[in-house]
């Protein structure tokens, strides 16, 4: 990669930006001019000052930002033969000089040491960790991710896994959750009295710089796996959804905190939208006395009619959701979603179910903490009737009994989950009374569509009843579901 | 267009050098986008929870170039006669009534709205200031997007059209600045002309770094053990979380109190300074002291 050369710099920077579009980021050609531009002021060699040039000028959303650093990673990747999976049988003088750079280098930064890792036992590794996540000893740290990921994961070329398969496999043997714990235990045999605040500064501190280890190994990982299969091809694959396009139901741990975060400002744009829509929207009906008294500056003529300022009636709305382990997430941020806007509404309530039903609208009336209220949602909600596995049909046939009669024809409902119904009994004439007496009955289904129907899914048998079923996979469905419906 | 001007930085190093003689330590990015910003002559965005040094930036890149700060604070309702310019309509009535027998029409007319009955807003004065100047667009978020459209012709072109008297370009190309809490998105016309610059809350290392320039005083392990503290708290699920300002706020006050190393009662005792809503000192208190 001779990137000195204008030409070839512009070709790879327009690489570079296909990928971010394919990816989802919008980028628009003048900052694609603008990074150009941009590049040129910067010295090549220093790889971060590069980095956020081209961040500074083509990523202008912070939630896209890890999306960028991972596609920045992997189309501006090392390549080089240390990276190799096995040892490279035709060596061209090309990648002698390459090693024997990479060697300096390594012996220039301290962290020379991996050829003598080579040799240790499993449980020298993981003590020599230890030592290391105690100490903060980044450099070793770097070494050890590298050493663990060559033993561990067990990579083999042209092998189509992705890169969380073998970042399973590392992290399994390395135990990390139970070195915390030594960790916490060897620092209290050293006999420093640590106070309960200290002991939790100190657990955090270890926990980041055990993150900062995952981290550093799954940059290995992707290095290793650009390095076997090039550049190009792993970009599909490791390039990383917007927090918007995240799928509820296979998001990780890390995934749902961007998505909580994202939550919140898109809840705030979104209510904002649908107030200018209500004000400004549609015309009222005609003003009658308003248009006649008008008219005496005509000659009581009414040349201009005169509109009653609109007043839409705002929906009342009931959220019916199937909490049970699998849709969990997704039922959360619904909730989350129609409590944060619910001034748009004039009435929520809300009742969550696996195969018993539970009303929880006081949880979110009482406390301004949505989280909380999610908490109390998730502990002391009753929603347990026999086995704790979802029976739709139970559920519906109690909320029926119970608040049937209070659904009137203002009331729009809402019903959540992905109806894998166990084998029970459906009952689906429930959803059926509740279409003739509400004003609208909606489904939403956090299952891809082609999963429908499928196993014990009967989504279709109570679709059949309703006004529609949207899948609802990412917060960019969920929001476009809620703005249709206010 | 001006001139070509001379480069204000040459590395950025420099700038991040400079920031730091200033007390404003930056990091990577905030010192590459500002160094940036000079070299391509474009206006940065600047997004970020508040608290974390946006406006102080400017401040201090303005203290750093010598220049002058003009400062534009946006609010709902800001309009062109707020932010860019007006006609000094008293003035140009008193011109009319002063001499109303001898002038054509003709003249009164060009004579009126000339530079002398013009009312320069922060925008406008920045653009024809003849000193060096900084141009800080705060909470630009808070403004309508129609109102937005406003700062568009200066952003690119750095001239501002005024149909009376035509356009009027820029005499140096100022270094901008425009700050957003991120309270809506804006729009793509408005970011499409800017850098774009998040700045978070700090790291630990840089946090510490912070309090020991700031709190005159202070010592390391107390530094540290704040910027730790803070760290915690912000990994909790706030309503508000702890901003820069107010992470100096608690030492200072920790100072002032003398304490040289914070323990569980001074950490709750004093938790009010770093948290604003009652429900969030409730959680957090029961947090730190609760960790069985």
């Amino acid at each position: 990669m001779s990137l000195t050369e204008p030409r070839s710099m512009l070709d790879l920077l327009n690489g570079f930006v296909t990928q971010l579009r394919e990816a989802g980021l919008p980028v628009s050609l003048t900052e694609n001019l603008d990074a150009m531009e941009a590049v040129q002021h910067i010295p090549l060699e220093d790889r971060e000052a590069f980095k956020y040039a081209l961040g500074a000028t083509l990523v202008k959303n912070q939630a896209h930002w890890r999306s960028f650093e991972t596609v920045f990673e992997v189309y501006f990747s090392l390549r080089g033969p240390e990276y190799a999976l096995t040892e490279a049988t035709g060596d061209s003088d090309l990648d002698e000089l390459w090693r024997e750079m990479q060697d300096q280098s390594q012996a220039g930064d301290g962290s020379g040491g991996a050829g003598s890792l080579d040799a240790l036992t499993p449980e020298e590794i993981a003590h020599l960790l230890m030592q290391a996540l105690m100490n903060g000893d980044q450099a070793l740290m770097r070494a050890l991710a590298k050493q663990s990921v060559q033993r561990f994961a067990g990579m083999e070329p042209g092998r189509p896994v992705g890169g969380t398969y073998y970042l399973y496999r590392t992290l399994r043997n390395l135990d990390l959750d139970g070195m915390l714990e030594k960790m916490m235990q060897a620092m209290a045999e050293r006999g420093e009295s640590a106070s309960g605040l200290e002991q939790r500064l100190e657990r955090e501190e270890y926990e980041h710089r055990i993150g900062e280890f995952k981290a550093e190994v799954e940059a290995e990982i992707r290095r290793r796996l650009v390095a076997d299969r090039g550049a190009e091809a792993m970009a599909k694959t490791l390039r990383k959804p917007l927090p918007e396009d995240v799928e509820f139901m296979h998001a990780s741990r890390e995934e749902m905190q961007s998505l909580r975060k994202a939550l919140q400002p898109l809840t705030r744009k979104l209510a904002a939208r649908l107030a200018r829509k209500r004000r400004h929207g549609r015309r009222g009906p005609l003003d009658f006395r308003n248009t006649v008294r008008h008219s005496l500056s005509y000659g009581g003529v009414p040349a201009e009619p005169k509109f009653k300022y609109p007043r839409p009636a705002k929906p009342e709305l009931m959220v019916v959701a199937d909490i049970s382990g699998s849709v969990a997430a997704f039922a959360r941020f619904t909730l989350m979603l129609v409590y944060a806007i619910s001034n748009q509404f004039s009435k929520v309530r809300s009742f969550v179910f696996i195969d018993g039903i539970d009303e929880v609208t006081d949880y979110f009336k009482s406390t301004e903490d949505i989280a909380e209220a999610i908490h109390r949602v998730n502990t002391e909600a009753d929603v347990v009737w026999v086995d704790g596995h979802s029976d739709y049909g139970h559920a519906f046939e109690v909320f029926w009994d119970r608040h049937g009669r209070e659904i009137g024809p203002k009331t729009t409902v809402l019903l959540l989950g992905d109806a894998r119904n166990n084998y029970h009994a459906s009952q689906s004439w429930v959803v059926k009374e509740i279409r003739a007496k509400a004003r609208h009955v909606y489904w939403l289904n956090p299952e891809p569509r082609s999963y429908w129907n499928t196993g014990d899914s009967i989504v279709g048998e109570y679709g059949a009843h309703t006004d529609g079923i949207f899948e609802c996979r990412n917060l960019r469905q969920l929001e476009s579901f809620v703005e249709k419906l206010a | 267009m001006a001139a070509e001007p001379s480069p204000r930085f040459d590395s950025v190093q420099q700038v991040r050098d400079g920031l730091r003689d200033l007390d404003y330590l930056a990091d990577d990015g905030i010192a590459g986008v500002a160094y940036l910003a000079d070299r391509l002559g474009k206006p940065v965005l600047v997004e970020g929870p508040a608290g974390t040094g946006k406006t102080q930036l400017a401040k201090s890149i303005a203290e750093l170039t010598g220049a002058r700060l003009v400062r534009l604070q946006c609010y709902e309702g800001l309009d062109e006669s707020k932010a860019l310019f007006e006609w000094n309509y008293k003035k140009q009535l008193l011109r009319i009534q002063a001499d109303r027998s001898s002038d054509s029409w003709a003249e009164v007319h060009d004579d009126i709205f000339s530079d002398e009955f013009l009312l320069t807003r922060p925008l406008l004065e920045a653009i024809t200031a003849d000193d060096p100047v900084v141009l800080l667009i705060d909470e630009v978020d808070r403004v309508e997007v129609e109102t937005e459209a406003l700062l568009l012709e200066i952003l690119s072109d750095y001239q501002v059209s005024i149909p009376e008297l035509g356009t009027i370009e820029a005499k140096q190309i100022p270094l901008v600045f425009l700050t957003s809490n991120n309270t809506r998105e804006l729009s793509e016309a408005l970011k499409r002309r800017c850098l774009y610059l998040h700045v978070d809350y700090p790291s630990l290392d840089r946090e510490r770094e912070i309090v020991l320039a700031k709190v005159p005083g202070v010592t390391e392990n107390l530094a540290e053990q704040i910027a730790r503290i803070v760290r915690s708290i912000r990994s909790l699920d706030l309503k508000k979380a702890p901003s820069v300002s107010e992470t100096l706020d608690w030492a200072r006050t920790l100072m002032l109190l003398n304490i040289e190393t914070i323990d569980e009662e001074t950490a709750k005792e004093t938790l009010h300074i770093l948290l604003k809503y009652q429900t969030d000192i409730a959680k957090a208190a029961k947090e730190l002291s609760v960790d069985e």
